[in-house]
């Protein structure tokens, strides 16, 4: 019996390894493909410009791949428990205590290796996608409008790179990478803009960043504070307004000031 | 009985009992917070106070205390306590009077949470108390840390204590692997708090120390760095989930064995597999807290894989759980209600958590209400589900008396249906943006009949809780004899008389080669 079990043992090892290593690989190949095929990653196409890619699709999609994902294996576990639940019950005239069979040592690192297997093989799925949006959300567009942001309490302070300030309000042309370059002069705070599925703390003394793609212009998107700040915390919020590339140069030409005025 | 006698007692159930009436007085504390939180949330802008700050008080008097005034001391402090000696068939702790000292430290922990409320500049730092704010805000952090100090300590010498119990002090026979999974789980929870409470203190202390003494370990403008804390408060304070999910695991096991009357599915893997795995992973998943506080990226992607494999010792002592039902010959008391209820409720909240371990989604994700409601579905409400079976399960060997089964479920029932109210859609809100910590949503006002709902389900919740300790006030006081052994189960502490009395045993018992405290087929 003991030799059964190293040999069981070993044939384990062999397997979850080179299983994990079949998962990262094929879940890393599959991501990447989902990135050119499967991903509705929108591409923007301006002229002579380069490719532009916005994670915010990518999100929904990644959001959507992983809440079946969960709901999948949420609802087999769930059923069987309910049925073990109801086909296990106690009847009058049933047997008073279980019967279980005491597992084999085979059988005992089986259900070890076999689900341990299943769930490895699925995280490294799920890890190998969210890495291949992360990669992409980390590659900020070169082709890129830099704005600098320090927040504190309670107010977001926008910098532009001619230097333009604006408070609470970002206004941004559309079709053109967003990038915050982001620190605070007092507490944590997070600039979060729900719409475009991203937010970063920013903090005293380090620098943090991150970026969106602004699409419709004429649209507004509500700014929030997601890092607890103070006592005014949840009054901490702005817009990010949008404007067409042409209504955006003349306000940002102008130092600001039609913005101003039309607001 | 007299009081004197309980307060310097140092038999192993008193000192539990203790800890049981203090955790409890906690969480009617904590719960009344939520409620007053769910009513000022009922409608936008101000409803039942204008002052922001109180509503921030009682966000971190909620956390703070339903964690490290609640849910750690009834876990392993109560069933600990009381559970334990009786489990391993020891005649007491191996160091009694350390352990009234605990007791005691912990109550002390409790007075000084409870001056939250009577000092004219309460700590509204969250519980997790990040600098700046904490090290610049009007409220009281010194308390704060303080509290944290003398519950880590009080917690410290409990697991110095329970460690040394459990290695020397079992019944003849009683070997490693004939111990009860909740015995192996407590001692678990007692590795993981020896190793990571001293980080806690650090970094609580680190805190004062800059407040009040003007070092600069997070100010970065004389050479410190706010993501310090945040690191060391999280190297903690994930493990210390764990020190709330093992015990309550262990309390379901028992529950599970008893009324399914079955050998746990695969002991084995599910102590070595489940209850070391976690501890060999619980110390390298901090970071998944920390993804969007601006940390290095290489250690983002490094602990998503961590995080993700957490999934494999979870998953191993969810089998054997659902396993441990598979031909059993089950039945529906309170106590085994409370616990099914929790494995529902733990599938929900543990699979939501899978979406938080990828640093992608938590860019959306992060500080919204669907971590609020994943945290509370996976930790907050499955780990005092557990409890609740727990003391519901325990209850007869307590107090010799039976509670009233009606009521028992009922409570259950109404407290199931509302949390699920309550988190269910706190969940949906936080992935369509609502983000959590707010005293006024005005921005957010698409939100208002959600939140309406959520007030709505806690009154639930509320009116749930409140049953079932009615139910157990009463039932120790009038309700029927149970008998020693009302559930039929095999284990050890339903060998003796309920109560037992001060030594557990008249003479030390021992087991046979062939017992385990699940082998209901060899009885």
């Amino acid at each position: 019996m003991n030799r059964l079990v190293k040999h069981w043992a070993a044939l384990a090892m062999v397997a979850v390894s080179s299983a994990a290593m079949a998962a990262s690989g094929d879940g890393q190949g599959s991501g990447q493909a989902a990135a050119s095929a499967k991903m509705p990653v929108v591409q923007y196409l301006q002229k002579g410009e380069a490719r532009i890619t916005d994670p915010a699709p990518g999100w929904d999609y990644l959001w959507k791949e992983v809440l079946i994902d969960i709901t999948v294996i949420g609802i087999l576990f769930a059923l069987m428990t309910a049925y073990f639940i109801w086909r296990y019950r106690r009847v009058p005239g049933g047997p008073q205590v279980g019967s279980a069979p005491k597992l084999s040592p085979a059988a005992a690192v089986g259900w070890v290796v076999i689900p341990a297997f299943v769930f490895l093989a699925d995280d490294l799925f799920l890890a190998a996608n969210g890495w291949v949006l992360w990669n992409k959300y980390r590659d900020v567009p070169a082709d890129r409008l830099e704005i600098h942001l320090e927040s504190g309490m309670y107010s977001w302070d926008y910098t532009y790179p001619n230097g333009v300030q604006t408070q609470n309000e970002l206004i941004v042309p559309a079709g053109k990478p967003i990038l915050l370059r982001m620190t605070s002069r007092d507490t944590l705070h997070s600039h979060f803009i729900p719409d475009f599925r991203v937010k970063e703390d920013s903090m005293p003394g380090r620098t943090t960043f991150l970026w969106f793609l602004p699409r419709e212009a004429g649209k507004e998107h509500i700014v929030t504070c997601a890092e607890y700040c103070g006592v005014m915390h949840s009054y901490m919020a702005g817009r990010v307004i949008v404007k067409t590339p042409e209504e955006f140069k003349q306000w940002y030409e102008a130092g600001g000031a039609a913005a101003k005025k039309s607001s | 009985m007299n009081l004197k006698e309980w307060i310097f007692t140092t038999d192993h159930k008193r000192v539990g009992v203790l800890y049981l009436i203090g955790s409890m007085a906690a969480f009617i504390v904590a719960g009344i917070m939520a409620m007053l939180m769910r009513i000022e949330l009922s409608t936008l802008g101000p409803t039942i106070t204008s002052n922001p700050s109180s509503y921030n008080v009682w966000l971190y008097a909620h956390g703070a205390v339903m964690i490290l005034g609640f849910q750690i001391p009834a876990l392993t402090g109560f069933f600990a306590n009381y559970c334990i000696p009786l489990m391993i068939g020891a005649k007491d702790v191996a160091f009694p009077r350390v352990n009234a000292l605990s007791v005691w430290l912990f109550y002390v922990g409790i007075i000084l949470a409870l001056l939250t409320f009577f000092i004219p500049d309460p700590p509204d730092v969250m519980w997790t108390g990040y600098p700046p704010y904490s090290t610049i805000t009007a409220g009281n952090t010194a308390l704060y840390s303080f509290t944290v100090l003398i519950l880590g300590f009080a917690s410290i010498i409990g697991g110095v204590n329970f460690l040394t119990t459990i290695a020397y002090m079992r019944a003849p026979g009683l070997t490693w692997n004939k111990l009860n999974i909740f015995v192996w789980c407590t001692l678990g929870a007692f590795v993981l708090q020896l190793i990571f409470v001293p980080v806690l203190g650090t970094a609580v202390t680190l805190i004062s120390m800059d407040k009040y003494l003007g070092t600069a370990f997070f100010d970065p403008t004389r050479g410190g760095d706010v993501l310090t804390y945040q690191n060391l408060f999280w190297f903690y304070s994930h493990p210390a989930v764990y020190v709330i999910f093992l015990p309550f695991f262990g309390v379901l096991f028992e529950i599970v064995a008893t009324f399914a009357k079955n050998r746990v599915f695969n002991y084995h893997a599910v102590v070595y597999g489940g209850i070391g795995g976690i501890i060999l992973l619980s110390g390298v998943v901090w970071v998944h807290h920390l993804y969007v506080s601006g940390m290095i990226d290489w250690i983002r992607i490094g602990q998503m894989v961590t995080t993700l494999m957490i999934s494999v010792p979870v998953g191993l002592m969810l089998i054997g759980l659902v396993g441990t039902l598979y031909k059993g010959s089950i039945t529906f008391e309170t106590p085994m209600l409370y616990a099914l209820g929790v494995l529902f409720l733990f599938l929900i909240g543990g699979l939501t958590g899978i979406p938080l371990a990828l640093p992608s989604l938590t860019l959306h994700l992060s500080e919204t209400y669907y971590v609020v409601g994943h945290f509370h579905y996976v930790m907050a409400v499955a780990g005092t589900f557990s409890i609740f079976a727990g003391v519901y399960y325990w209850f007869p060997k307590i107090t010799g008396r039976m509670y009233n089964e009606f009521w028992g479920k009922l409570g259950f029932w109404i407290t199931f249906v509302g949390t699920n109210i309550v988190f269910w859609t706190m969940m949906d809100i936080g992935v369509k943006g609502m983000p959590r910590r707010y005293y006024d949503y005005s921005h957010f006002s698409q939100f208002e009949h959600a939140h309406q709902l959520m007030t709505l389900g806690a009154a639930i919740v509320g009116v749930g809780f409140a049953i079932a300790l009615v139910n157990w006030i009463v039932g120790a006081m009038k309700g029927p004899p149970a008998g020693d052994n009302p559930w039929q189960s095999m284990s050890l502490e339903w060998t003796t008389v309920s109560p037992p009395p001060h030594g557990n045993w008249p003479s030390p018992p021992s087991v046979s080669a062939e017992w385990t405290p699940y082998a209901y087929d060899r009885r």
